[in-house]
């Protein structure tokens, strides 16, 4: 394409107001940001969670989540004794108030919280008709709801059915791993929130974040890792009949 | 050259064809988005619009700052990773204007129900009671304080 | 929670894809379905259904003109489709299947109806009056060259659009296909399988949908219907049937057989949420029935009105049948949950924006453009004739 000198005269002011768009990436409470030295994912730790709903509820509240929809969301396992692979699952509301009390009669009983996996080979975004949805630099798989044209393929091709269509705004919403906290050096809502460090905030890029010792030193999974969606929410001790 | 006069109305077909596509070529100039393709098949503004979207959970750090009496009463006892806003809800705004936003007093009996009501779901290793049982409806900060919640005097039942 | 059986992901519970876009592979299949008709006459000479020809592809256009329209009913934002055509994601099906079908309208069905047209265009641009006289006008882009040599021109050029529309009308339709056969998150639409049954499904369609719009429109005019003709395009039905009761015959061998993770679960859906519609309507009444029925004509000596009574039985059958299997595909495909342990329910809305009503109208919306299209461009024999006979040449 020739840049003539006209062009130049008007894309020198745009890409001056873009630099600005792209140094408020940079905000002033964390002026070292860079999106090149961040590989986020999360670290969820299963044998903690104990069920409370507090991740739920703070992310409803830092996000506007809608009701009767869910960014995050807690499942409860029944697995009776030798018999993998018919689990008893509930998620009553999701988990936001928590779970009613249930005798449990023999085998396992655990908690899992879900959410977007930020996946690094994510079928979501390869799906996307416009590019409304994306995977940022450092990571994070983001959903432009000013793009976004509500089509809903997405939602068809995640596999962890952790996207929904916004009830208002009609396109489509999925956790976004606090992206505006995460850039500014704040953890997640829900890492915020939770009461015994079930879920953290994990960056891979960051030589000194505990992933890595945790990664090294014990037993851990992702979710439907037949799907090769590489998926960055690592679970620690995943029970093998989580689906 | 009969051929070519016979072929006369492809070739009119073929100029509304290529008129079609200039139009479409200049109109996609003006409405695609100026920041789109910067950074992959997305448009690149929206990222730093994302990332400027307000906080509603301060963080404990922040926290801290202003309370550090409770950060000392908090760090030795069971409670101190729990940070204050997974009880005290996102406080985001009252640690930008302290004075007129206050957050109001948690109610115990209700609050704390919501971790240590007993599971048969949760940890076995998680401190659980039934409340009915164990509490008999009394508020838990009767006995315990939430921020060290170990009761260190006699319990004067 | 109402509406749902065991567990289901808290964000599946309420389904995505209404019964708009079980409408849309279902209009997108009768264009590809009669295209290939009107193609077997023009690339393959097969003489005996040249009274289809026209018609066919008019009906085509018809539904090719409307199936966008479901699609923009239910997008949650419509005034941005644009979109897809400004910035198409390369990796995404749905958005090259913008220029699929861009292409196809414009490049073969338009175009090969121009050419086939062309004579009586222009003809009918010198002896018509008021308005019609002007979209006639327009229509011949102000060439009225009729001769022998630029006839000649079109019928060369048509029949190369044609060619090249074949493969175009596969890929139309396989590309509905791909864009459900490519998830592999739900197991119920992964297979490679899918693009090849729902070209040769719609092929079945279209076939259906000319034949019974053959006999019903020539029946209306009180003109006498070309028996070897339906009979050549019940045959052609038949053997496309066979094909695609084979390929989804398949399909469901292959995964009793190899009972993967999903199966335990779909079996139990197919049993029961989906038995009126998979079982019933889509095996029973619309693949089996039909091809005994036109078994039947192919084996025994009929006469022609028992011929004419199968046709028209047969091809309705075969449309509620092939309108079955789109359902059973797009909402079937989200009853189930994709951590196999429960199911929900489609709740159809009657007359919201992707609702029932909105289904019913677009449905009958094709015929009522054919009808404009029929009386803007005949497609009969003894039209053409009319037109000759005020031909100024």
């Amino acid at each position: 394409m020739n840049v003539t000198r006209r062009h130049m005269l008007l894309l020198l002011p745009a890409a001056a107001v873009a630099w600005k768009y792209v140094k408020a990436g940079t905000p002033a409470s964390a002026p070292n940001y860079k999106t090149a030295e961040h590989w986020w994912g999360m670290l969820i730790d299963v044998p903690k969670c104990i069920g409370c709903g507090n991740c739920v509820r703070a992310c409803q509240a830092e996000n506007d989540v809608p009701d009767g929809y869910f960014r995050t969301w807690v499942e409860r396992y029944h697995v009776s004794d030798y018999d993998i692979e018919n689990p008893v699952v509930d998620s009553p509301d999701g988990g936001k108030k928590g779970f009613p009390p249930v005798k449990a009669e023999g085998g396992k009983n655990f908690f899992v919280p879900k959410l977007c996996n930020h996946c690094a080979d994510s079928p979501c975004t390869q799906v996307c008709p416009v590019g409304a949805t994306f995977i940022s630099p450092e990571g994070v798989v983001l959903v432009d709801q000013t793009y976004c044209l509500g089509c809903r393929y997405c939602v068809q091709a995640c596999p962890y059915g952790c996207r929904f269509i916004h009830p208002q705004k009609n396109v489509a919403e999925k956790c976004s791993l606090c992206y505006h906290r995460i850039t500014k050096g704040l953890t997640t809502a829900c890492c915020e929130s939770c009461p015994t460090g079930a879920r953290q905030l994990a960056d891979l890029k960051n030589p000194a974040d505990p992933i890595h010792e945790f990664l090294k030193t014990h037993s851990v999974h992702v979710l439907k890792p037949n799907m090769a969606t590489h998926a960055k929410v690592y679970y620690n001790e995943l029970d093998g009949s989580v689906r | 050259m009969n051929s070519f006069k016979n072929a006369g109305h492809l070739f009119r077909l073929a100029a509304v064809f290529a008129a079609g596509l200039l139009v479409f070529l200049v109109i996609r100039g003006f409405l695609v988005p100026r920041s789109f393709g910067r950074y992959g098949h997305y448009r690149g503004n929206a990222i730093a619009e994302l990332a400027a979207r307000p906080v509603n959970f301060a963080g404990h750090q922040t926290c801290e700052d202003c309370h550090a009496d409770v950060l000392q009463n908090k760090k030795d006892g069971r409670h101190a990773r729990v940070n204050c806003e997974a009880c005290h809800g996102p406080l985001a705004k009252h640690a930008d204007d302290p004075i007129s936003l206050t957050p109001p007093k948690l109610d115990t009996a209700l609050l704390c129900v919501r971790c240590h009501e007993a599971n048969g779901a949760k940890p076995k290793t998680f401190p659980q009671v039934a409340s009915a049982d164990h509490s008999g409806g009394l508020a838990c900060d009767t006995c315990h304080q939430p921020h060290s919640p170990a009761i260190v005097a006699e319990a004067t039942k | 929670m109402p509406g749902v059986d065991g567990f289901m992901y808290p964000n599946e519970i309420e389904l995505q894809w209404s019964v708009l876009i079980v409408l849309y592979p279902f209009l997108t299949g009768l264009v590809a379905g009669a295209f290939i008709l009107a193609s077997l006459e023009r690339v393959f000479r097969v003489e005996a259904v040249k009274p289809t020809y026209r018609l066919a592809l008019l009906t085509a256009l018809a539904f090719l003109l409307v199936a966008p329209l479901p699609l923009q009913l239910h997008l949650g934002h419509p005034e941005r489709s644009y979109e897809m055509y400004l910035t198409p994601h390369r990796t995404s099906a749905m958005a090259m299947f913008g220029f699929v079908y861009l292409w196809y309208l414009m490049a073969v069905l338009v175009l090969e109806i121009w050419l086939d047209y062309r004579r009586d265009i222009v003809l009918l641009s010198q002896s018509s009056t008021g308005w019609k006289r002007i979209v006639y006008k327009v229509m011949t882009l102000g060439s009225s060259n009729i001769s022998q040599g630029a006839l000649a021109v079109d019928e060369r050029a048509g029949w190369i659009i044609t060619v090249i529309g074949i493969p175009s009308a596969f890929l139309l339709h396989g590309y509905v296909g791909f864009i459900f056969g490519s998830v592999k998150a739900n197991p119920w639409w992964s297979t490679p399988l899918m693009p090849v049954v729902f070209i040769f499904s719609a092929m079945v369609s279209g076939i259906a949908l000319v034949m019974l719009l053959y006999m019903l429109t020539t029946w209306a005019r009180r003109q006498a219907i070309d028996m070897s003709c339906v009979d050549t395009i019940a045959r052609y039905l038949f053997y496309a049937f066979i094909i695609d009761f084979s390929l989804e015959m398949l399909d469901l061998i292959h995964r009793i057989y190899e009972a993967d993770e999903s199966f335990r679960s779909l079996d139990f859906m197919v049993h029961t949420k989906l038995y009126m519609s998979h079982i019933v309507v889509q095996i029973i009444l619309g693949t089996v029935t039909p091809i005994a029925l036109l078994a039947l004509t192919q084996v025994l000596k009929l006469t022609e009105m028992g011929r004419k009574r199968i046709y028209a039985v047969a091809g309705c059958l075969t449309l509620v049948g092939i309108f079955a299997m789109r359902w059973n595909v797009v909402i079937g495909g989200q009853l189930f949950s994709k951590s196999f342990l429960g199911y929900t329910t489609y709740k159809m809305g009657l007359v919201t924006r992707e609702g029932l009503l909105t289904a019913i109208v677009l449905t009958l919306l094709p015929f009522l453009i054919l009808w404009v299209l029929v009386k803007l461009l005949p497609p009969w024999a003894e039209k053409q004739a009319t037109a000759e006979a005020l031909s100024v040449q």
